[in-house]
């Protein structure tokens, strides 16, 4: 078995408040990702999941426990650089890391930040933006682009860095339907055809589905761990989490507290109408 | 309010010898030129920048209706200058015209005229450069004509970073403006109607909520650039390596002989 990518270990991490006790946010979290796996984060408003993301590339230190980014320890400084170029990191709001006013200048910055000398700049660049389908844009000024053509903007930025492992925090989370579907086949086609790890900390059940794996949060702790087809199996579960089931999943869940003989592992449309197809013709 | 005419540091994309000189050349171009201006001290001199001015902006098809469009916030200063250097020029001459408290003398006429072609000229080059170079092009520029500065602690990098930054935020700001404005709008607040205090004071629930959100923005801008590993200008590369062509080299000497020929005209007795 190949060594994790991010190994966490008995993660706490809590924010000082001025008066009383501080306010924890982590609360023993253990984690191991595999390279090249495409995992999710799945949790509601305050369960810690974008704070957990916050830690994987030391934006945050840990106030207790340890989190290792390819065996380098988040809280060593002299890694930082190191940790950074590991592992990329993809925020809500698209406008808000968009650091210059053409797209290719953008993409650039993180590569003329790690001293690439140029020509191999330009090649990371263009690969980059062909990667998330945007090299026809490259002369553009990134304020006239849609929510979706910036967040893949901000997506190739990250990638021109040759990053090992990419954790995008909530990247749909303002952006129309168009915008994330855009964005969401980016992401899979980024961890099917260039093996990068992806970490998608989201509250959609629906793109928490595509995942390979599926890591439930809730209360700063890890509340279930396993294939999205396992996960949402735990209809019961999930609801005491504040979480509901993709609707595919409940439909058949709620046939079943009928008395139908149904699985619950259809995540897709096609799936849950051949399921229904197969019990009725039964 | 008219937030869409802002014109500052629009460019005009093309493909003309003016476009594709070096940005840093372009700046000294600039800089010879306004030197050239100030040298100027008879019509001669003046005929001639006018002409090469003419010639640029000639080259470089951003066409006269941009810079005339550019300078009608300058109007006013302008005749405003005129007037004060037609009243207040004093001559040696007879007085052409004498009214009230003011006595007008050729000499008068003659400082206008070419104090409002300065200014006129001054910014036309400026704009003329804006036009044909796109603001991070200049900002390059600006972070290398200016890097020996660093050798005396001046954080020229970190200007330039910031000059940049806050280009690229100009329309998203103003947009926000106009979103902020609208919603204030809809609960009732009035921006058009009152004296200036009340104007001013209208603009406060604007104001406030920008504000809050710029620095949001700052933070998150801050983060995200931390985790794309900047950490300052240090052995940092560039994309785009600035690289003198020769065409450059004869356009500083156009510059340079620009100055020279300005300063001889000068002492040609003309006018």
């Amino acid at each position: 078995m190949n060594e994790p990518i991010l190994k966490i270990e008995d993660l706490t991490f809590s924010y000082p408040v001025e008066e009383g006790e501080p306010r924890v946010v982590l609360n023993g979290v253990d984690l191991d990702i595999e390279p090249g796996t495409f995992v999710a984060v799945l949790g509601h408003n305050g369960s810690g999941k974008s704070t957990l993301a916050k830690h994987l590339n030391a934006i945050l230190l840990p106030s207790g426990g340890k989190v290792y980014v390819s065996g380098m320890d988040t809280a060593d400084e002299a890694l930082l650089l190191d940790i950074r170029r590991t592992v990329g990191m993809v925020f809500q709001n698209p406008d808000n890391q968009i650091v210059a006013n053409v797209v290719e200048e953008d993409c650039a910055f993180g590569p003329e930040n790690l001293g690439v000398p140029p020509d191999e700049i330009r090649e990371r660049v263009d690969r980059a933006l062909k990667a998330v389908g945007m090299y026809h844009f490259k002369d553009h000024a990134p304020h006239l682009l849609s929510g979706g053509q910036k967040q893949r903007i901000a997506i190739a930025g990250v990638l021109a860095m040759e990053p090992r492992c990419v954790v995008l925090d909530e990247p749909t989370a303002m952006l129309d339907p168009i915008g994330r579907r855009e964005v969401m086949e980016t992401i899979k086609a980024l961890n099917r055809d260039s093996g990068v790890t992806v970490v998608l900390i989201t509250h959609h059940m629906d793109e928490a589905a595509q995942a390979d794996r599926l890591v439930v949060m809730s209360g700063g702790k890890i509340v279930s761990d396993g294939a999205p087809k396992e996960v949402f199996q735990r209809v019961e579960e999930l609801k005491t989490t504040g979480l509901t089931v993709p609707e595919t999943v409940r439909l058949c869940y709620e046939l079943r507290q009928e008395g139908l003989d149904l699985p619950l592992d259809t995540l897709s449309d096609e799936e849950c109408a051949q399921t229904l197809y197969q019990l009725l013709q039964r | 309010m008219a937030l869409k005419d802002i014109t500052l540091g629009q460019y005009f994309p093309g493909d003309t010898i003016l476009h594709r000189l070096d940005p840093r050349t372009k700046i000294l171009m600039v800089v010879f030129y306004i030197v050239a201006l100030f040298v100027a001290r008879n019509a001669l001199g003046y005929a001639l920048m006018g002409v090469v001015l003419t010639a640029a902006i000639q080259v470089s098809r951003v066409g006269f209706k941009a810079i005339r469009r550019g300078m009608k916030p300058v109007y006013i200063i302008i005749v405003f200058t005129a007037v004060l250097n037609v009243l207040y020029t004093p001559g040696q001459g007879e007085p052409l015209v004498t009214f009230w408290i003011f006595t007008i003398y050729y000499e008068g006429i003659r400082t206008a005229i070419f104090m409002v072609l300065r200014i006129t000229m001054l910014i036309s080059c400026t704009f003329l450069l804006t036009y044909t170079t796109s603001p991070i092009m200049l900002t390059d520029a600006l972070e290398r004509l200016l890097g020996p500065l660093k050798k005396i602690k001046v954080p020229v990098h970190e200007l330039a970073m910031m000059m940049s930054i806050a280009l690229r935020f100009i329309p998203i700001l103003i947009e926000e403006t106009d979103k902020i404005m609208a919603a204030q709008k809809a609960r009732g607040a009035d921006f058009e109607t009152g004296n200036l205090i009340q104007k001013a004071k209208a603009l406060i629930p604007l104001l406030v909520p920008l504000f809050i959100s710029a620095f949001r923005r700052a933070d998150e801008l801050a983060v995200a650039m931390e985790c794309r590993c900047y950490h300052g200008g240090e052995g940092r590369t560039r994309l785009r390596q600035l690289k003198y062509q020769g065409r450059d080299i004869w356009a500083l000497c156009l510059g340079f002989g620009l100055c020279v020929s300005v300063f001889l005209l000068n002492h040609l007795g003309v006018f």
